[in-house]
């Protein structure tokens, strides 16, 4: 070791700093060039906006009243050209049933989904970071939550405050916080036992600082991930719920209550199936696939 | 020892407490470092050196570490008294650590300007960003890293490269004391002499007094100006780095330890290391903790534990120096 010492090289410390000129990027732009290199993710973006245009511009396409006002002469008409995805059995426009309904659904799914990822993150952050007396209340609180089945918590909910838009979220966001306090917690149990957390500490780094700025960023890549497949599933747990008719109330459209009424006439009426079935699957897959790009552009290990 | 101390540990005992077992982790360590002072705290594995480090940045596990008593005052301040908020102003500012494996204390998502500034960030909260990224600058370039390179993630990184970013975010509030713990494990034999040799010049730049936890006599011949040596969470031995290696009156543990170094200018058939293993710290022999292992043990080691032997600025905590240090002291007085 001594011997060694005296034949290595100096560092360079009193080197003096070269002008360079610093390529400032924010962090946004960063993360946009990144994303755009995913080809999978570009066609989720696209496929995305392209859903949220047709949704936003819903009213200049197709009536409102074409969604909730049936012609009795025309029921379960197949696509045509003038429904070009063919009629219910109260011979209203599926078209326009899918596009106004895709506003509720995909609002409440995309309402739901952030509100129990804020909650169940924040509170799974608390639950991992400070352990001890705080976990076991949090936790155990949670699994008084989680012993009642998903389904009947939610009809509770529902029952008690009334089918409507602002109830349903709050039903939706109940049944789905579980999972995140969960997921967050066991992530920010094995982060925070990093080297890096300690030496944060080291520099006088206080708690709420190290949560935010060097747990939390390290478990996004699962949180993302875990999000995106949520909005899926809250659509289709929508649907269930209407199916039992707990849902928004009839006759306003929803993509779940849809697919509860077409069940009825899958034989006689396939289309009325198929086309909110699309409209499920194709958002929510696009919503997977920019989730996937995010947790890519993410991550500073892939950036070249 | 001259010049005032900057840290003086008194007496200090820490415990690690779980239901099943009490770990005596420190019994009763006395430390200090004089300002612009390095001293080394060499020890094997187990002994208790990062133990001491985290009791002074009181960074011990919250649930299980417990400081039972002893003192450390750190320019004036009696750190194991101060509340967790004013712990968290020294530490960084005042008192800053560099830890041991580089590969896992940078923080995968954010850059190495991101992370040096954080520290500049928590102790200086009005600065200017300008400024901020200045002191950014310095400090990239005064551990011989371009500074355009803070923009860059930790796995662009190589290992060395790391660790002097670690030193980097160490040293950029200037803080009083460093503690070094074992910085250069982790890293191959020449990239240690280097970066060994920049933690030296920064030292002499900074003016910074230090501690360096390490098990490399080497590392404490090279930088050390006291020694330290642990064993079984007390310390058995201390003195100048002359007192510890050119005096032929050490510690039988000591000695060990220098018989367990290859030497490359003499022949010889095969190292002596130290026989036998640590005693186990939740369960710790009555007399000597080293009796066990120790070719000079008497009869009064197993029974007895050893009480301080001082000359001059050399301590010894053995009974085979006892005697000859009284009979010493008698015969000076006669």
């Amino acid at each position: 070791m001594i011997y060694l010492m005296k034949n290595t090289v100096q560092p360079q410390v009193s080197q003096t700093p070269e002008k360079i000129v610093f390529k400032k990027q924010s962090q946004a732009k960063e993360v946009w060039r990144m994303y755009k290199k995913n080809k999978g993710a570009m066609i989720g973006l696209v496929l995305f906006s392209f859903i949220l245009v047709m949704l936003a511009g819903a009213d200049f396409i197709v009536p409102y009243s074409a969604a909730t006002k049936g012609v009795f002469s025309q029921i379960n008409q197949p696509p045509s050209a003038e429904h070009i995805f063919g009629t219910d059995s109260y011979g209203r426009d599926v078209f326009a049933r899918v596009l106004y309904g895709g506003r509720t659904s995909l609002l409440i799914a995309l309402l739901a989904t952030m509100s129990s990822c804020l909650i169940g993150s924040t509170l799974g952050a608390i639950s991992g970071y400070f352990g001890g007396r705080v976990d076991s209340i949090i936790m155990r609180s949670l699994d008084i939550f989680m012993s009642i089945p998903d389904i009947l918590f939610t009809m509770a909910v529902v029952f008690a405050l009334g089918a409507n838009f602002q109830n349903l979220l709050i039903a939706l966001t109940l049944a789905y916080f579980t999972n995140y306090v969960r997921l967050v917690r066991s992530q920010v149990l094995t982060l925070s036992e990093q080297d890096y957390v300690e030496a944060a500490k080291a520099g006088g780094a206080g708690s709420t600082r190290i949560i935010l700025s060097h747990i939390l960023p390290n478990a996004m890549g699962v949180i993302i991930v875990n999000t995106t497949l949520n909005v899926a599933k809250i659509i289709l747990y929508e649907s269930t719920l209407s199916f039992l008719g707990l849902g928004m109330p009839p006759p306003t459209p929803e993509w779940g209550l849809m697919l509860a009424e077409a069940r009825e006439f899958m034989r006689a009426a396939p289309h009325l199936l198929f086309f909110p079935t699309l409209a499920i699957v194709v958002s929510a897959s696009s919503i997977n696939l920019i989730g996937d790009g995010l947790r890519d552009a993410l991550d500073p290990q892939l950036k070249s | 020892m001259n010049g005032e101390p900057i840290l003086e540990i008194k007496d200090l005992r820490v415990v690690y407490q779980t239901d099943l077992e009490t770990v005596e982790a420190l019994n009763g360590i006395d430390l200090k470092i004089s300002k612009g002072k390095t001293l080394g705290l060499v020890g094997e594995t187990g002994a208790g050196k990062t133990t001491a480090a985290l009791s002074i940045m009181r960074l011990l596990p919250e649930k299980t570490g417990k400081i039972l008593s002893g003192e450390i005052y750190f320019a004036g301040q009696q750190l194991t008294q101060l509340s967790q908020l004013e712990m968290r102003k020294v530490r960084g500012d005042q008192i800053a650590m560099v830890f041991q494996d580089p590969m896992t204390s940078l923080n995968p998502v954010m850059t190495v300007g991101e992370q040096i500034a954080e520290a500049i960030h928590l102790h200086n909260p009005d600065l200017s960003k300008e400024d901020t990224e200045k002191r950014v600058e310095t400090a990239l370039s005064m551990v011989g890293i371009l500074p355009s390179r803070k923009n860059e993630y930790p796995h662009q990184f190589s290992g060395g490269m790391k660790q002097r970013v670690v030193i980097a975010m160490a040293v950029v509030c200037e803080p009083g004391l460093l503690i070094a713990d074992e910085p250069t494990t982790a890293l191959d034999v020449t990239i240690q002499a280097q970066v060994l040799m920049m933690i030296r010049e920064l030292r002499d730049r900074l003016g910074t007094s230090m501690l360096m936890i390490t098990h490399d006599l080497g590392i404490v011949a090279k930088i050390c100006d006291e020694v330290a040596v642990m064993y079984a969470g007390e310390i058995i031995e201390s003195g100048t780095v002359f007192d510890i290696f050119t005096n032929t009156r050490r510690h039988p543990y000591t000695q060990g330890l220098f018989d367990s170094i290859p030497s490359l200018s003499s022949r010889s058939a095969r190292l002596q290391p130290i026989q036998g293993l640590m005693p186990d710290p939740s369960n710790l022999p009555k007399g000597c903790y080293f009796a066990p292992r120790c070719k000079h043990c008497m009869e009064i080691c197993v029974a007895e534990h050893p009480r301080r032997v001082t000359e001059g600025t050399h301590t010894l905590l053995c009974h085979l120096y006892r005697e000859t240090a009284v009979v010493q002291k008698s015969g000076g007085e006669v």
